[in-house]
Formats: C-alpha cells, structure tokens, sequence
C-alpha cells in the first residue's frame, strides 16, 4: 500500500460563500478501508500457507494487521485524530464480529446435533423402559406444559394485581419500596428460588419432597418480576385521558380499570406475559432441586416426580448410561426443542403486539 | 414484596440447623466456613472473568448498534442479541461442553508454554478445556446481550442535541462519542455490568456442566482443578442429598442469595440515580 490516492474534500475555486481560501483536509479514499483489510488477508492467507496456523488464529491476526494497516495510513495522511477515530471504529467493529461468533456457533452446534432425532418418535415417546436407541421426551414435553401452565396461573395474577397497584393506586414511599424490591426480585438466582421453594414444601410436607407444584411456585418467583416489570410499563402508556373522561362518567375507579384501562393495555400485556412464559420455560436449575426427574409420564403436579424439558436434557447428557451416545442425542434435540419453544414465543409476543395493538385514533 | 422476605425466611430457617451442626457433620468435616469458602471464592472468580470479558466487548456491541451500523440492520440486530439473553442457560452448558472447550485446549496449551510464569496460567494444563477460563467465557456469552441490552438503552437515551452539538463543532466520530455518548452513559454501563454481574453470580447449569470441579482454591484458571461456584455444587449435589447436607446446601445458597441482593442493590441504586438525575432536565 502507498499513501498515493489523495482527494481534496472541498474544492477551492467553487466554495459557496466564495470568501478567502477554505481550509483544506487531506481525506483517505473511499476504499481505503476495504483496501488494507483485503491486503491483511491476502498476507494471513499467505502466511497461512507457509506455516500450518490454526484458522482462528488467521483471522484474529489478518483483522489485528488490517486495523494496525489502516491506522497507519490514516495518521500519515489524514492526522492523528481522525486515525484514532478510524482505530476505534475498527475496533468496535471487529469487538461486535468477535461477540457475534460464538453466539452463531451457538445456535449452528445446536441444529446441527439435535436435528437427527427431531422425528415423530421423540414427540410422542416417553423413555419408560427405554434402553438405548430410541425413546423420546413425551413424558418431559407434557411436565414442561404441565408445570409451566400452573407458573402462569400463579404468577400472572399477583404480577398483574401488583402492577396495577404500582400504576393506579400506589403512591409516595411504598411505591418506591415496591419497586425498588421487585427491580432486585429480577436479580434473584434461579437455584435460590428453587431452593425457597423446597424449603417451603419440605416444612410442610417433611423433607426430600418432590412435586411439580414446587417447581411452579419457584418459577413463579422468577417470573413475577418480569410480569410486574412489563405490565407497569404498559400500563404507564394508557392514555391519562382515557382514565379522565371515564371518571367525568361517573364510572367509580375500580371499573374504569376493568373496562377501560385493562383492554386499552391487553395487547401489551399478553407481549409481556408470553415474554416471561419464554423467560422462565427454560429454567433448569429450580426444577431440578424441586420437581426431580421421571422416566414415565405424569400429569398430577401434586403428586411425585415429574420430567420436564430441560431437566430431561441436562440428565440426558450428564448420565446417559451405556452407550452413551444415544442418550446424547437425545439432550441436543430437547436443546433444540427448547431453543424452538424460545424462540417461539418470542415471535409470538413480536406478533401480538404488532397486530393487537390498540389504536390510539390521533 | 411478601415473597421476597418469605424467600429469605424459608432459607433462614432451613439453614439453621447447618449452622448449629457440629463440624464434623458437615460434607468434609471442617465445619461450614470451610465448606462454602472454597465455593464462594469459585463463584466470585468466575464471575470477575465473566465480568472482564464481556463488559467491553458488550459496549462495544452496544455502541455499534446505537452509533455504527446503519439504521435499518440497528433494530434488527437489537432484535438479535434481545433473542440470545432468552437461550435457556443449559444450551450454553451443551455448547460450552461439546465446542468451547475443545477448541480452547490448544491456547491453553499456549499460555501454559509462554506464560506459564505467571500464576494464572501455571498448568498443567487440562486435557478436557472443561477449566474456569473455559466456565468464565461461557458466562461471559451469557451476559453479554443483558449487559449490552441496557447499555444500549441508555446510549439511545442521548440527547440527539449533545451528539448534533459534538459534530457540529468538528468531532469525528469517536471524539463524539467520548465527549457526549460515555459520560452520559456511564453510569448505565456500570449499572448493566452490576446486573451482569449478579447474572453471573447465580448462573447454575452452564458451570455445573462445564467446570470439572475438585475443590480447593487456586488462582489457576487452566489446569483441571477448579474450584465450584455455589450455584452449580447445589445443583450438582442436592439431588443425592439427604440430611444435615440439605441443610448445609441451603446455608450456601444463603450466602448467594445475600451476595446477589447486595450487588443488585447497588446496581438498581446506580441506574437509578441517573433516571432521577436525567429525569430532572
């Protein structure tokens, strides 16, 4: 590379203001960026031809080149600052690719291990007296449902009650208190709640207690925060005039908020909870200390061990038994089930809040 | 508000009899403190790798998305890194297991030859990768989307005027952004790395699977003897648990639900005394 390719930003003669000479600035073309870039990988490439380097290594080393390259030549030719703003724009850009690997590896790994055994058999079969190939994660698909219909069902009222409370009704210092506790509630370790909620049935029901409604109520001091958080939000968005003309009515509080502010809000609200339902389906570790692990299918959470979806994978892969392999198989396909259940509910919240979003008519 | 104190208050009481038990008849027989020390430490290690690691490259991302890309890609990518903070945390387990770790075996190899006088990478080096460089990474992917999603909350809180006012007087881009993007965002950067922090504290399975684990403290972030975290020993043990050890697995998760609380606090605090502070202009 040489510092030849020079362009003169704006020329003399034909300045609009027409006043005394304008400053000139020294600018690198266009392609210059493109151009060290491209010249860093052909010498990574044949560097890598010479001596046997490891691929990763290459491209950590063609970006390093290219970045040292082109701030060089910046500050020849175009100063010191603008060669630093060009450094931190490589580097921000070669931190954000670097982020972005593993994260894709993340999700190519997963397909690509768990997309063999996503047949009908593994929809629809439990692993009771499953020996080897075969078998599936009915049994562990049905307690996930199972489990996390009765978390909703716990948690959405008290996150909604609280919400309301925060938005309509609350005030000064308790308010703030509320708050402040639900934002740290957010933070609280999974595992810590699974270990409450043991320890809530254990006092009751004595000791090594496992029952599926002990994993709802763990996931349910997950997912009330969330709820509360996202409800609050929404909540805060419903117009003050709406509340205002249904009070000029004479409509008492309790029902402008059941009949108006509640519908006005339903959209953002079913976004929220279906984003929580996605935060906490995937749950492993409180489901591990309260609800245990089953080979059979169970439907009654108040009654033994169940199976649920990411439970089901980690002792999948963790004892797989002889051989192993089959059973490994097994983990990646209910990671990708779960990565897909995610993944939907994710999409799902993004559609009900395009298409049920309420019109504000302005 | 009733649940959190009940949280507290069920762990108090089933961690009493732990910490009335002789020392004997705790797992290891050397009584509690040096039971979860080892524990603790392992957690607080992995979580400042974690912690190290991703803050940068998680403003990075932020900015990038906030004051780099194109408009257009900016929310999609938003999007993007939204979707990874809900990847269940046992599939960055699977993944940290099965791709990470081999693949790092050879640097370690590496920082173990060239390195090797300084204690962090002293060896021997573990044939497996499953070390607490391999777990800090894995945390650190983690809570990298949380801490680059509320960063990037508050970088595209910045009033377009200071941006506009930086430019107009000649900034380039990056003098832009240390003049008027960080200072205005720092105190959300140190709130979203707080609560990245406290992700990473209480993060369970993803250690669980990938650190192989045996006790004792050592700085030693390559070889195969790691220290565990709090979360992960609870998971790893409570299912074949009974007894005094129940009791003594719940004092642990005790001492991390105290940790947590405090480090969320402080976070909570920091981001917001700036709402109030920006609340005011």
């Amino acid at each position: 590379m040489t510092t030849s390719p020079m362009r003169v930003d704006s020329p003399t003669g034909s300045t609009p203001s027409g006043r005394g000479p304008v400053r000139q600035t020294r600018r690198l073309p266009r392609w210059a960026a493109a151009a060290s870039f491209a010249a860093a990988i052909v010498v990574a490439l044949l560097l890598g031809q010479l001596r046997d380097t490891h691929i990763a290594l290459l491209a950590l080393g063609a970006v390093a080149l290219g970045t040292v390259l082109l701030y060089s030549l910046s500050r020849a030719v175009e100063g010191p600052r603008r060669a630093t703003d060009r450094l931190t724009t490589c580097l921000v850009y070669s931190a954000f690719g670097l982020a972005m690997v593993p994260l894709v590896s993340l999700i190519v790994e997963v397909v690509r291990r768990g997309a063999p055994r996503l047949d009908g058999e593994f929809f629809s079969w439990s692993l009771l007296g499953v020996v080897g190939e075969g078998g599936g994660a009915y049994h562990a698909i049905m307690g996930t449902l199972v489990i996390t219909g009765l978390t909703t069902l716990i948690a959405v009222p008290i996150g909604l009650m609280t919400a309301i409370y925060l938005v309509e009704y609350g005030t000064g210092r308790l308010k703030r208190t509320i708050t402040f506790l639900v934002d740290v509630m957010t933070g609280i370790p999974s595992i810590v709640a699974g270990l409450f909620a043991y320890a809530l049935f254990a006092l009751f029901l004595g000791p090594g207690v496992r029952l599926g409604i002990a994993g709802a109520v763990a996931l349910a001091v997950l997912m009330i925060p969330v709820v509360v958080r996202s409800a609050e939000e929404v909540l805060k968005l419903v117009p003050n005039e709406l509340r205002e003309a249904a009070y000029a009515l004479g409509v008492p509080k309790w029902r402008t908020i059941v009949k108006v502010v509640i519908p006005t809000a339903m959209a953002g609200l079913a976004t929220g909870v279906t984003l929580a339902i996605a935060r906490v389906i995937g749950e492993t570790a409180p489901l591990l200390v309260t609800v245990g692990i089953a080979n059979a299918t169970n439907f009654d959470p108040f009654d033994g061990r169940m199976a649920t979806l990411p439970v089901y994978a980690y002792y999948q892969l963790t004892q797989p038994g002889v051989p192993p392999e089959f059973a490994i198989d097994r983990a990646w396909t209910a990671a990708l089930v779960l990565i897909l259940i995610v993944m939907g509910l994710n999409v799902m919240a993004r559609l009900i809040s395009r298409f049920f979003a309420p019109t504000t008519g302005r | 508000m009733v649940i959190l104190a009940g949280v507290a208050a069920f762990l108090v009481v089933e961690a009493i009899p732990a910490l009335r038990a002789p020392a004997e008849d705790v797992p290891g027989g050397e009584g509690l403190t040096a039971y979860i020390g080892p524990l603790l430490f392992g957690t607080l290690l992995a979580a400042v790798i974690a912690l190290v690691v991703a803050t940068p490259l998680a403003v990075a991302i932020a900015l990038f998305i906030t004051q780099y890309a194109p408009r257009r890609i900016a929310s999609a990518l938003g999007y993007l890194v939204d979707l990874l903070a809900a990847i269940p945390s046992i599939v960055y387990g699977f993944w940290g297991i099965y791709w990470l770790a081999p693949r790092l075996v050879p640097l370690f190899r590496w920082l173990e030859e060239n390195l090797g006088f300084v204690p962090l990478f002293a060896g021997p080096t573990s044939a497996t990768g499953r070390t607490m460089f391999t777990a800090g990474l894995v945390l650190a992917i983690m809570i990298l989307p949380i801490i680059s999603a509320l960063t990037r909350e508050v970088f595209r809180q910045v009033p377009t005027l200071h941006r506009e006012a930086a430019l107009a007087l000649g900034a380039t881009r990056w003098e832009m952004i240390r003049l008027a993007v960080l200072p205005y965002g720092r105190s959300g950067i140190v709130g979203g790395a707080m609560l990245g922090l406290g992700r990473a504290l209480g993060e369970t399975l993803a250690i669980a699977l990938v650190l192989s684990v045996s006790g004792g403290i050592t700085f030693n972030l390559i070889s195969s003897g790691n220290p565990s975290t709090i979360a992960a020993n609870i998971a790893l043990q409570f299912p074949e648990s009974s007894g005094i050890a129940v009791n003594t697995l719940i004092a642990s998760g005790l001492v991390l639900f105290v940790i947590t609380f405090a480090v969320n606090m402080l976070a909570r605090y920091v981001v917001n005394r700036r709402s109030e502070f920006s609340g005011a202009n």
